[in-house]
């Protein structure tokens, strides 16, 4: 007992001065549990968030939107290959983790089970979506572990591109025919509550959140990251035009943030539970593309073992 | 026909091409056998894409009549298409795919280091930046097609069927009508005799170390070239440019 006591008191210090925890080091067991759900989680988040927007690139408006959309998803494959990555340091292999996101074990972002239903969606995906998770990778950057913080910055470089991509969309088309404008604002009230929703459930009802901010996981709350994405967000949409869908949304002297609405954590709860709009599309459309690729998996690999054979011989 | 018409269809040639191949690897994204592959996809239908901008971005300048890139890829009919058959032939699977994007790539590669040296100076420096991703673009369709090939049964099977099935669409490639004996005589173009030759050593070289079997040269499809498709083309175009034709005039 004293040994663990001991072991775990020195993280903790590591820890308090700001050290970054490295793969080879001790580490509690729930430190790394809780690093395994929250990286895998972010990978998968990536990966199935390359549908809906994928869903775009064969129908993208101009050559330029087409090769931006193009470069835009293919980073976010890259993002989940470093996540991966970074979930292996702690013990889990790639395929290990890819099966609990296929078998429905393991959750991803609920906001990917909505449904891209116009251009303009593109638009709203990279300014809000792109815009919210923006808030928590920067705070992740300084995350305590070193493998993830260092992902982090890679990724925070390129999400911060994609989150002005989407802006620069939703203002061209804000500036655009009626029809157009009225694509864009559509989009805005389709996005915005389930991109509140992404920061997660309010603090007083977060049960991960305690341990996550001893450890320096995390180092805001959600709500703290919700507001600061309200009070920026706000004021872009002002300067486009066009209108935030919350009538209790009014400017707080006193506080100088956005006072705004309630959120329905019932729907929150019902998408994560599976029922969204897109839930068993996009799994489903992940297990194919797993299933259908697993030849081309084998084949590798039965390549890469007779080259090795007939090198050894 | 004058050479500034000719030059502007052999441009379209070119561009329609890559634009089409791209958009086919495009539909892949997010469906790929792994996620490296997800990106080299992406990675090929970007530099593609590109391409095709830069040919069509000098193609409305011969033309001198202010259209623009858009113009030509999303407000031409499937008549005035002039893609090769064998880019807008369906993904099928990977094997498809990737013996699609190797077939082509072996054409494409030497047709680059031969137009480097075009006497159009724009088509030169297009090509120039192209040779260095054609050759990368080659090496990953060639590597794949050898895992296949030399793999696991199944793999060499749907390698061949892919092979046996695409290989009549190659004769598309090599046809030089008016138009392109127009441009080997002002020498912006090379003699497509040459690049077969190409194509037909990197096929012969490939196939060797893939243990598949080269397909006899039987009946070739053609017609690409003067906008005679396949009904898969109108299709590809009708996603393509929905919303350039839904909302005429539109910005984006």
């Amino acid at each position: 007992m004293t040994d663990v006591t001991n072991l775990e008191e020195r993280f903790q210090a590591k820890i308090d001065a700001e050290q970054k925890i490295e793969p080879k080091d001790w580490m509690p067991e729930k430190y790394r549990k809780t690093l395994i759900r929250q990286i895998s989680q972010h990978a998968h988040s990536e990966i199935v968030g390359m549908l809906p927007e994928g869903n775009w690139i064969t129908r993208a408006p101009s050559l330029r939107r087409k090769a931006i959309l193009l470069a835009k998803v293919q980073d976010e494959a890259g993002h989940g290959l470093y996540l991966y990555s970074a979930c292996e340091t702690l013990g889990t292999t790639r395929e290990q983790t890819i099966a609990d996101l296929n078998s429905g074990k393991a959750k991803y972002s609920s906001i990917f089970n909505y449904p891209t239903l116009t251009w303009a969606d593109i638009g709203a995906v990279g300014w809000l979506v792109d815009g919210a998770a923006i808030m928590n990778q920067v705070m992740l950057c300084r995350t305590s572990y070193g493998p993830y913080a260092r992902a982090m910055v890679r990724i925070c470089k390129e999400e911060s591109f994609h989150q002005r991509q989407g802006y620069e969309v939703m203002s061209v088309l804000a500036k655009g025919t009626p029809e157009q404008k009225e694509m864009a604002q559509d989009a805005l009230n389709r996005w915005w509550w389930p991109s509140l929703m992404m920061f997660g459930p309010s603090d007083a009802n977060s049960p991960n959140s305690a341990d996550s901010m001893k450890w320096k996981i995390k180092r805001q709350s959600n709500d703290e990251l919700r507001q600061i994405f309200i009070d920026r967000t706000v004021q872009q949409a002002e300067i486009i035009g066009l209108t935030i869908p919350d009538p209790d949304l009014k400017w707080n002297e006193a506080t100088k943030h956005y006072d705004w609405g309630t959120i329905d954590w019932t729907e929150f709860n019902n998408v994560v539970a599976g029922n969204g709009p897109c839930n068993k599309e996009r799994l489903a459309a992940r297990n194919k593309a797993h299933d259908d690729g697993a030849w081309v998996r084998e084949a590798a690999l039965a390549h890469a073992a007779k080259k090795a054979k007939r090198k050894a011989a | 026909m004058t050479e500034q018409e000719a030059l502007f269809t052999y441009l379209l040639r070119l561009g329609d091409d890559l634009l089409i191949l791209s958009h086919r690897l495009g539909e892949w994204c997010g469906h790929g056998p792994v996620l490296e592959e997800d990106i080299a996809l992406a990675n090929r239908a970007l530099d593609h894409i590109g391409e095709a901008r830069n040919i069509y971005d000098h193609a409305v300048k011969v033309e001198g009549k202010g259209r623009t890139e858009d113009d030509l890829a999303y407000l031409r009919n499937e008549r005035q298409f002039v893609n090769t058959l064998l880019a807008e032939r369906p993904n099928g699977d990977y094997a498809h795919t990737i013996v699609r994007s190797f077939l082509f790539d072996a054409y494409h590669l030497p047709l680059a280091e031969a137009l480097t040296k075009s006497s159009d100076e724009q088509i030169a420096a297009i090509a120039a930046k192209a040779v260095k991703e054609a050759q990368y673009h080659l090496k990953h369709s060639s590597d794949w097609l050898i895992r296949f090939g030399d793999g696991t049964e199944e793999s060499h099977r749907r390698a061949q069927q892919a092979l046996d099935e695409h290989w009549t669409y190659t004769g598309d490639l090599f046809v030089q009508d008016e138009v392109h004996q127009a441009m080997v005589k002002a020498s912006i173009a090379p003699d497509l005799n040459t690049i077969k030759a190409s194509f037909d050593a990197t096929v012969d070289r490939v196939m060797a170390e893939a243990t598949l079997k080269r397909p006899a040269d039987g009946y070739m499809m053609s017609g690409g070239r003067q906008g005679k498709h396949s009904e898969h083309l109108g299709f590809l175009l009708a996603e393509m440019q929905y919303l350039q034709r839904a909302y005429p005039g539109a910005q984006w």
